[in-house]
């Protein structure tokens, strides 16, 4: 046997979940799709007192337009966004940061709340999240509150969701039919986490303007909106030096971490150059 | 709770049932409970793909799941792509192109091959090489498995569909 003894529960609703929460008090882990947790669990990295696993709750999984919001249950299959038209015509950025997390049958199972309460710095749909300035509903003993992107990611694998939440929901404002996003990413080997990854999208804005957002994935300790790097291509296009400049700009704002996989300063390289592919990609899109 | 549970799952199209305890992983449930040995435990950490089976349909790491959870669910493993005594195309496919030496990558290839091609039955060998990345094998430099999945794709097609 792999992982240390646990007890097993498989909640038919959010509600029985929040009450097998409660009465853990802390020493029970929640199950999404498993592709994270169960490797820990399988080398005894982690070693709850008890799993609680919603892959048998009701009414999670779900992706739905709302007005200019998509809708995503929390329990949505990866690879259900990566086959999803809805996701492919409303979120096509997702779909792309979605096709590059780990491989088909790993999707098969991965689910989109468990990568965002999983919170690895280099995953990509904390990068896009951030991207998108989306927000997710968590759902608690109090009931319901929702969190923007920018305030979920507290540090490398910790979210601002509290013991006795479940994340239930994700949404993320539509993008414009009109806009072009792209991503970039370097890793060592096809399907590893990135060692650095920007998502960029451009949307055209009045007077001939566009509105631009670029996000980190794998530099820093939480995925990072790059604003001044935003504002520079904002105000003076796409030129072939005003992306340069946005590139190094973006190369400053981060706070890269070094490890084993790579130094802080290559990280802050990638970043430059991951941000100047990515616009130009972008940009070429939009014309 | 912890102690062990009745565990029914269909398996390649029969009924089967064991019981085991909730942290038992289903890799270890088809090969000690069941006696299924095709499917391969590697990694036992989701990295290497050799446990692939179709969990109701689709492809996904048995090494990454609970006995438990496939609970009610159908699952095929690489025993069930025969026909009787009759290859799948697939399994033709590897063996014509040598796409083995070893042998064990070859069921978790093979059940990744199979769920590819019903995503993506006309694949380019880019397209076929990017979803062999889910499968590691340290034999054959992966050159006669891309092969053996383009010629199975062909002639899967021409046979009517990805079954
Ligand atoms: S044994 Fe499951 S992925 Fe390696
Ligand atoms: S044939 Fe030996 S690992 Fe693939």
């Amino acid at each position: 046997m792999k992982p240390a003894k646990f007890d097993y529960h498989a909640p038919a609703s959010v509600e029985e979940a929040l009450a097998l929460l409660r009465r853990y008090d802390g020493e029970a882990r929640l199950l999404a799709g498993g592709q994270s947790l169960v490797p820990m669990m399988n080398f005894r990295l982690v070693a709850p007192a008890a799993l609680i696993d919603l892959n048998r709750v009701a009414g999670l999984d779900y992706v739905v337009a709302d007005g200019a919001t998509v809708r995503i249950g929390a329990m949505t299959r990866q690879r259900a966004i990566e086959f999803s038209p809805l996701i492919a015509a409303r979120l096509p950025l997702l779909r792309d940061a979605v096709r590059r997390i780990g491989h088909l049958p790993t999707r098969s199972r991965g689910t989109i709340g468990g990568s965002l309460a999983h919170a690895d710095p280099a995953a990509e749909i904390p990068m896009v999240l951030r991207a998108l300035d989306g927000q997710v509903v968590a759902r608690g003993p109090a009931g319901e509150r929702r969190i923007a992107a920018a305030d979920l990611f507290v540090s490398p694998l910790t979210t601002a969701l509290a013991s006795d939440e479940i994340l239930t929901e994700i949404r993320l404002p539509a993008m414009p039919d009109n806009a072009a996003h792209a991503i970039e990413e370097f890793a060592r080997r096809q399907g590893d986490f990135a060692l650095a990854a920007i998502a960029v999208t451009v949307a055209p804005a009045a007077g001939g303007r566009h509105t631009v957002r670029l996000a980190t994935g794998g530099v820093g300790p939480v995925p990072q909106r790059l604003v001044g790097a935003e504002a520079i291509l904002e105000q003076q296009g796409f030129g072939a030096d005003t992306i340069e400049a946005a590139a190094a700009r973006a190369a400053e704002l981060v706070e890269p971490l070094g490890d084993p996989h790579a130094s802080a300063d290559f990280r802050r390289h990638l970043t430059a150059v991951l941000t100047r592919r990515a616009v130009t990609a972008a940009s070429r899109a939009l014309a | 709770m912890s102690s062990p549970v009745e565990v029914r799952m269909i398996v390649n199209g029969t009924p089967r049932a064991g019981r085991c305890e909730p942290r038992k992983l289903l890799i270890d449930f088809l090969r000690e409970e069941l006696g299924l040995t095709g499917t391969h435990a590697g990694c036992e950490h989701g990295v290497c793909g050799a446990c692939t089976i179709l969990v109701d349909g689709v492809a996904a790491r048995s090494c990454l799941m609970f006995a438990v959870q496939a609970d009610g669910a159908t699952l095929t493993t690489v025993e069930g792509l025969a026909d009787g005594d009759e290859l799948h195309p697939l399994q033709q496919a590897f063996h014509r192109h040598h796409a083995l030496q070893c042998g064990f990558c070859t069921p978790g290839m093979l059940i990744a091959a199979l769920d590819f091609l019903a995503t993506n039955p006309e694949p380019s060998e880019a397209e076929i090489r990017d979803a062999l990345s889910a499968v590691l094998c340290r034999c054959t430099g992966y050159q006669n498995i891309v092969k053996a999945v383009a010629d199975a794709a062909e002639k899967m097609r021409a046979a009517g569909g990805a079954s």
